[in-house]
C-alpha cells in the first residue's frame, strides 16, 4: 500500500504500544495536539492519557524521566520536537543515558528510544533546522540512526525498542510527507548496517537521511552522462558500517560523502578519516565531501537551499570527482 | 503526621549504629585518601549522617533511591554492604560498580540504589522517571531523591518538581541543605533561601526539618512517605544540616569561619543522639562503645575486602559501554 513516512512512524508506534504494555510515549504536544509534525495524531484517543503523555516544555526533565523509567523496566519512547531543542536535554542524554550502564558496572541498562526531527528545508531558520546527529554520533553508549525510507522508519523503531541501549532516531523534516509503497507486514530493521540503494561502478555517494533521495536523483542524472554512481545509505551513524563503505570503495575507487551537517568535525570527517585509514590504497582520487555550508541555517528559501547539499551540487561534486575539470580526460 | 517511629532500645541501637558506621567508614576513607588508596574526588558526609539514616529507616525494599556524589552515607544506610562500597572507592573489580564509578558513582541494583549522580541536579529527572514507572505499573514503591541545596539553582530542579507535582508521582524529594554549594554560601546563590518555599510554589507539601536530629528526620520521612503512599503525590523535605569537613579533599575552606564549623559541631548528630539515648536510659555508655567497636571492625573488614580485590582486566575496558541485554 502507498503511505507516508509520517504514517510509517505512527504505525510503528502503534505496533509497539499494542505489542508491549511497557511501551509509552511522551513529549511536547504528542497527545492533544497530535505531534508537532503530526506523527502521533490520533494516538491519544486510541491509547489514553497514561500511555500518550503530553509534557511541559521541560526537555531535561522529560528526557531524564524517560531514562529513569527505562532503568526501572519500562520502554519509553520520548519525542523531542527538533534536534535544536534536544540541547536542553543534553545533560540527561550525554551524562546519564550514555554513561549509567558503564558507570554502574552493567547493573542498569537504559532501553530508551528518543525520536526527534532534524535538518533544514522548511524555512524554519537557525533554531529549528540544524543537523546535529553527527554530534551525537561522537558519544559512546548511544546508538544513532537516521531512517531515510518508509521501511526503515517503521522497522528501526521496532528494533530500537528491542535494544537494551539508548537509541536516538533522527527524522529529517522533509521526509515526513514522502510517499512510497510499504508492505502491510513490514517488520523489524536492524539498527546497524548501511544499505546499497543503487549499485554503480564509478564512484560511491555515501549519505543518509533526506540527502539520500537527492543523491539518488543526482545518480540518475550522472547515469545519463555515462557515470554510474553507487549510493550508500548509512542508516546508522553510530555504529558506522565501515565494511559496507570500504567494500563499495573497493568497487568504485572514488568516494563522495554527502551530509547536511557541517564539515568541521562532522560525521563526514569521520567517514573520510576511516576511508584514509582502511581504504587508502583503493582510492583513485582524494575522498571528497559535500556538506552543509558553515553558517547557521538562514530563513529565506534561496539561502536555505544554498546552505545544504542539493541535487545540482551533488551532481557537480560527483562529476568533479570522476572527471576533474582541471584535468583533461 | 500520624506515622511515628517506635523508639525502643533496639531502634535506638540501630539509629546510632548506622550513623557510627557511616562516620567511621568515611573517616577511614579520608585516611586512605592521604595514603593514595582512594583517588579522584572524595566528598565526605561527616556531620550529615542523621539525614541518610533517618530517611533510610523509613523506606521499604520496594522504594528506590537516587543520590548524589556525596552518597556514601546514603549507600550504607540503604543497606549496601560496606566491603563492596570500600572496594568501589578503591576502583577494584569487587566494588559495587566493578570499580568503574568510584566514590561519586555508587550503584546497587539489589537495593534499588540508582546511583550517585555527580551532575548537580542531574538525578532529579531520573527520580521523576522512577516514580512514573511505579505509577504506570501500579506499584507501591516510592522514588526518593536526595540532593543538596546547590541543585535548587539548576533548571532540572524546577522542571522535575513541576513534572512530579503535575503527574502526582510517588517521589520524595529530600534537599540536604548544608548551606554551601561547594564554596558558595546559600545567601550568595539564592534569592529565596528558604528552599522548601520553592517546592510549595509547585503545590508540593514541604517541610523544613532539623537534619542534625535523626529522629526528627525519620518522623518527617515516615509522614511524607505515608502521604505519598496514600496518593497525595510528591512530598518535599528540606533537612537543615552541615558538613563538618571540606567539600572535597582539595578544599582549603577559605569561604567559612572555623568558629561557624565549631558551632555546628556542637550539634553533632551522633553525639547528640547518643547523649539523649543514655540520658533517657535507652542505651548505656557501654552499648555505644560496643556499637563503635562493631563499626570499627566492619570498616577494618571492608578495607581488607577492598585490598584483596582484583583490578578489572584492561581487556574489559569497554565492557558495558553498550549492553548486550537488559539485566534481569
Amino acid at each position: 500500500m502507498t503511505t507516508t513516512y509520517r504514517e510509517a512512524i505512527k504505525q510503528a508506534i502503534r505496533d509497539a504500544l499494542n505489542r508491549d504494555e511497557r511501551v509509552f510515549l511522551m513529549g511536547e504536544d504528542v497527545g492533544r495536539y497530535g505531534g508537532c509534525y503530526a506523527v502521533t495524531k490520533g494516538l491519544l484517543e486510541e491509547f489514553g492519557e497514561a500511555r500518550i503523555r503530553d509534557t511541559p516544555l521541560s526537555e531535561s526533565a522529560f528526557v531524564g524521566a524517560g531514562i529513569g523509567a527505562a532503568m526501572a523496566g519500562l520502554r519509553p519512547i520520548v519525542e523531542i520536537m527538533t534536534v535544536n531543542f534536544s540541547l536542553l536535554a543534553l545533560d540527561q542524554i550525554v551524562n546519564n543515558a550514555a554513561t549509567i550502564p558503564h558507570m554502574s558496572g552493567g547493573q542498569f541498562a537504559v532501553p530508551l528510544v528518543i525520536r526527534m526531527a532534524t535538518g533544514a528545508g522548511r524555512q524554519l531558520a537557525a533554531q529549528h533546522s540544524h543537523s546535529l546527529e553527527g554530534w551525537y554520533a561522537h558519544i559512546p553508549g548511544l546508538k544513532i540512526v537516521a531512517p531515510a525510507t518508509l521501511e526503515d522508519a517503521r522497522g528501526m523503531l521496532w528494533s530500537a525498542l528491542e535494544d537494551p541501549n539508548p537509541v536516538l532516531i533522527f527524522e529529517q523534516v522533509n521526509l515526513y510527507n514522502m510517499e512510497a509503497e510499504l508492505a502491510a507486514d513490514a517488520g523489524a530493521v536492524p539498527l546497524c548496517g548501511a544499505a546499497v540503494r543503487r549499485a554503480g561502478r564509478d564512484l560511491s555517494l555515501v549519505t543518509y537521511g533526506a540527502s539520500l533521495h537527492k543523491s539518488l536523483v543526482a545518480a540518475q542524472l550522472l547515469a545519463t552522462e555515462g557515470i554510474e554512481a553507487e549510493v550508500i545509505d548509512l542508516r546508522s551513524l553510530r555504529p558506522l558500517d565501515d565494511a559496507t563503505i570500504m567494500a563499495s570503495l573497493a568497487r568504485t575507487r572514488r568516494i563522495l560523502v554527502v551530509d547536511e551537517g557541517w564539515r568541521s568535525g562532522g560525521i563526514s570527517a569521520e567517514i573520510c578519516a576511516r576511508v584514509a585509514e582502511q581504504g587508502f590504497y583503493d582510492l583513485d582520487a582524494p575522498p571528497a565531501r559535500l556538506c552543509g555550508v558553515e553558517v547557521p541555517i538562514p530563513y529565506p528559501k534561496h539561502l536555505e537551499d544554498a546552505a545544504i547539499p542539493q541535487v545540482e551540487t551533488i551532481h557537480a561534486a560527483a562529476l568533479e570527482l570522476v572527471r576533474p575539470s582541471g584535468r583533461s580526460t | 503526621m500520624t506515622a511515628k517511629p517506635h523508639l525502643d532500645r533496639e531502634h535506638a541501637r540501630h539509629l546510632l549504629g548506622q550513623m557510627l558506621r557511616i562516620r567511621l567508614f568515611e573517616e577511614r576513607c579520608a585516611e586512605l585518601y592521604t595514603q593514595q588508596k582512594i583517588r579522584g574526588f572524595l566528598h565526605l558526609y561527616v556531620g550529615e549522617e542523621a539525614n541518610a539514616v533517618g530517611i533510610a529507616c523509613a523506606l521499604s525494599a520496594a522504594d528506590s533511591i537516587v543520590s548524589t556524589y556525596r552518597e556514601h552515607g546514603h549507600a550504607l544506610a540503604r543497606g549496601i554492604a560496606m566491603g563492596p562500597l570500600m572496594a568501589e572507592m578503591y576502583g577494584k573489580a569487587n566494588g559495587t560498580s566493578a570499580g568503574r564509578g568510584g566514590s561519586m558513582h555508587v550503584f546497587d541494583r539489589a537495593t534499588r540504589f540508582y546511583g550517585g549522580n555527580a551532575i548537580v541536579g542531574g538525578g532529579l529527572p531520573l527520580a521523576v522517571g522512577l516514580g512514573l514507572a511505579e505509577k504506570l505499573r501500579g506499584g507501591a514503591g516510592v522514588a526518593v531523591c536526595l540532593f543538596g541545596e546547590g541543585a535548587v539553582a539548576e533548571g532540572e530542579f524546577h522542571e522535575s518538581l513541576n513534572l512530579a507535582a503535575l503527574w502526582k508521582l510517588p517521589v520524595l524529594f529530600v534537599c540536604e541543605n548544608n548551606l554551601y554549594a561547594m564554596g558558595s554560601a546559600i545567601e550568595r546563590t539564592e534569592s529565596e533561601t528558604a528552599i522548601f518555599r520553592k517546592a510549595e510554589s509547585y503545590r508540593v507539601e514541604a517541610h523544613q526539618v532539623d537534619g542534625m536530629d535523626v529522629v526528627a528526620v525519620e518522623v518527617a520521612a515516615l509522614g511524607a512517605l505515608e502521604r505519598i503512599r496514600g496518593g497525595a503525590g510528591p512530598q518535599f523535605l528540606e533537612c537543615m544540616t552541615y558538613r563538618f569537613r571540606a567539600h572535597s579533599m582539595f578544599d582549603a575552606q577559605l569561604y567559612r569561619d572555623r568558629a561557624e564549623v565549631e558551632r555546628w559541631k556542637e550539634r553533632d548528630p551522633i553525639r547528640r543522639f547518643g547523649d539523649w539515648a543514655t540520658a533517657s536510659g535507652l542505651l548505656h555508655v557501654a552499648d555505644i562503645e560496643a556499637l563503635r567497636e562493631a563499626a570499627s571492625a566492619e570498616v577494618d573488614a571492608a578495607v581488607a575486602f577492598a585490598e584483596a580485590g582484583a583490578w578489572e582486566p584492561v581487556e574489559d575496558l569497554c565492557r558495558h559501554t553498550l549492553m548486550d541485554a537488559v539485566p534481569a
